[in-house]
């Protein structure tokens, strides 16, 4: 265990020097993050301009799901993007060989090698929007902290999906818009779940479970959902971590390298 | 002179074809990750059947649509391929050619087109058996005029992102510019909700933008919508000829800064 501390941060550090080479990049990615948050508010703000509001949810309790889904669009923008877009490279030059042989884990290795500090504007704006809207509903620092397992939960289960999309580059070698799908997808996350007609919440709960990633954590910060929903989070993050590291070694039995 | 590029025009057309059809999957990836529209018809849907919005619920659901469809045939990806070109110096074999370099990109954005095309048909009639109150038919000349209009958006928005993509010249990371323009094509553009919607402040000034002109002008003709038809054409033709008077400026002060990978 210490020594997979010791590997991660070697590489984070090494990452973050090589990226701290392009510092203009910092501003770039923190002019789009802003824009981004502007331009979602503003997509929110059409529904809530005429007094209409989803089912139960006022503007200020549709802010947390928002900030929520900011906060994980960094952290897949740091952790996810950059890491699974280097498998399929990997894949295609053959030199996934030369992780395999490393004595740790190549689930570990692939999905860790690199971190990019560009998402970190958008946690923060994140945390930002979360804070005000938790601020003008009276939140106490208790809700935040409750909300931190089904956030954590949220992060686990996206990393999980990624991951096994990821590992379907072994059969399909060139898929880097694989990736693509799921972040369309996942958009669906910057709204409240019953916002969406019921064929559509069918879809995102129990296909592509995006009501776990965003509405829940959202719903435990405002004290409205129940421990079943908390429950089912965890149990669907820990059933998909173990289940991409399932696929991830039934993947590799196939993976025959480039040249043989 | 004619002839030859109407040859050309041919050949580039056939061999991009190819191209795309080799690549299917990646092709239904590319159609899949465009579901923005559609997750935004549900949310739309569902508000305007509880809601006081200026549209109804299957006037929401038939923008959608049409706005999934216009953007399917004006996806543009020129500024990654022409960066990676000028930073690799692989730009340098293609202006010894007697032919200018944009052609190659042009075609394989429209070749692609036809390839596409099924798919997307087939997504579009998953949502018309979802929603089979919804289904419409364009009048032959709105339909005419939105074909039209879809033709100039996906022109103009070539000619918006090559533009963009000259700054790689200069800058290493041309693609930064292209993210921050797509926040505002994403949210200004119509994608997220009909123009209609808008406050009238802000659709005041958005419609002096080349932003609704690539979606929702497009959309809003194909569902028999569309006002102030004549003003939409000429803004789409005024941002077209000013982006295009810049490119041809930024291509020629470009190539005289352009040195090559290894040269």
């Amino acid at each position: 265990m210490q020594r997979y501390w010791q590997v991660l941060r070697l590489f984070w550090s090494t990452a973050i020097a090589a990226e701290l080479e392009y510092r203009l990049n910092f501003v770039v990615a923190t002019l789009t993050s802003l824009g981004g948050l502007a331009g979602s508010l503003f997509g929110l703000f059409l529904f809530y301009r005429t007094g209409y509001q989803f089912q139960g949810w006022s503007w200020e309790a549709a802010l947390l799901v928002l900030g929520t889904f900011t906060m994980l669009q960094g952290f897949s923008a740091m952790v996810l993007i950059p890491n699974l877009n280097k498998i399929v490279t990997q894949v295609q030059e053959g030199t996934l060989d030369f992780v395999l042989l490393k004595p740790i884990s190549s689930q570990f290795w692939l999905s860790s090698r690199v971190l990019s500090p560009w998402g970190l504007p958008d946690v923060l704006l994140g945390a930002i929007a979360i804070v005000y809207g938790g601020t003008q509903l009276g939140l106490q620092p208790w809700n935040y902290l409750v909300a931190l397992p089904p956030l954590a939960f949220g992060a686990i289960s996206l990393y999980s999906l990624w991951f096994m999309l990821g590992a379907t580059s072994i059969w399909f070698v060139k898929i880097y818009n694989v990736t693509e799908v799921l972040r369309g997808l996942l958009e669906a996350g910057r709204f409240p779940i019953v916002a969406y007609p019921t064929a559509y919440r069918v879809f995102f709960t129990f296909i592509i479970p995006v009501a776990f990633l965003t509405t829940v954590p959202a719903q435990t910060m405002l004290n409205q959902s129940g421990e079943s929903w908390l429950l089912a989070s965890g149990m669907l993050a820990g059933a998909l971590l173990w289940l991409s590291n399932r696929f991830w070694r039934f993947a590799l039995r196939y993976y025959t390298s480039a040249s043989s | 002179m004619l002839q030859k590029s109407l040859k050309l025009s041919r050949v580039m057309l056939s061999v991009y074809y190819a191209y795309m059809v080799e690549y299917r999957a990646e092709l239904l990836f590319w159609v899949l990750s465009g579901t923005l529209p559609l997750i935004l018809m549900g949310l739309w849907a569902e508000a305007a059947q509880g809601g006081q919005f200026a549209l109804g619920p299957t006037e929401l659901v038939q923008y959608f649509l049409a706005v999934f469809l216009v953007r399917q045939f004006t996806v543009v990806w020129v500024i990654w391929e022409f960066e990676r070109e000028v930073v690799e110096g692989k730009l340098s074999p293609y202006l010894l050619q007697p032919v200018d370099p944009v052609w190659r990109h042009f075609f394989s954005h429209v070749a692609e087109r036809f390839a596409r095309l099924p798919f997307a048909f087939l997504l579009g009639g998953l949502f018309v058996v979802l929603y089979p109150d919804a289904v419409w038919l364009p009048t032959p000349d709105h339909l005419i005029l939105g074909l039209l209009a879809v033709v100039m958006a996906f022109c103009l928005r070539f000619v918006m992102q090559y533009t963009f993509a000259l700054a790689a010249f200069w800058t290493e990371r041309a693609t930064a510019i292209e993210q921050f323009s797509f926040l505002l094509y994403t949210f200004l553009s119509g994608m997220i909700a009909p123009l209609a919607l808008f406050p009238d402040a802000v659709r005041a000034v958005v419609l002096w933008t080349p932003f609704p002109y690539l979606i929702y002008f497009p959309a809003s003709l194909l569902t028999n919508q569309g006002e102030n038809i004549v003003q939409g054409f000429v803004v789409m033709l005024l941002w077209g000829s000013v982006f295009f008077a810049l490119n041809r400026w930024l291509w020629r002060r470009g190539l005289r800064q352009y040195s090559g990978m290894g040269a």
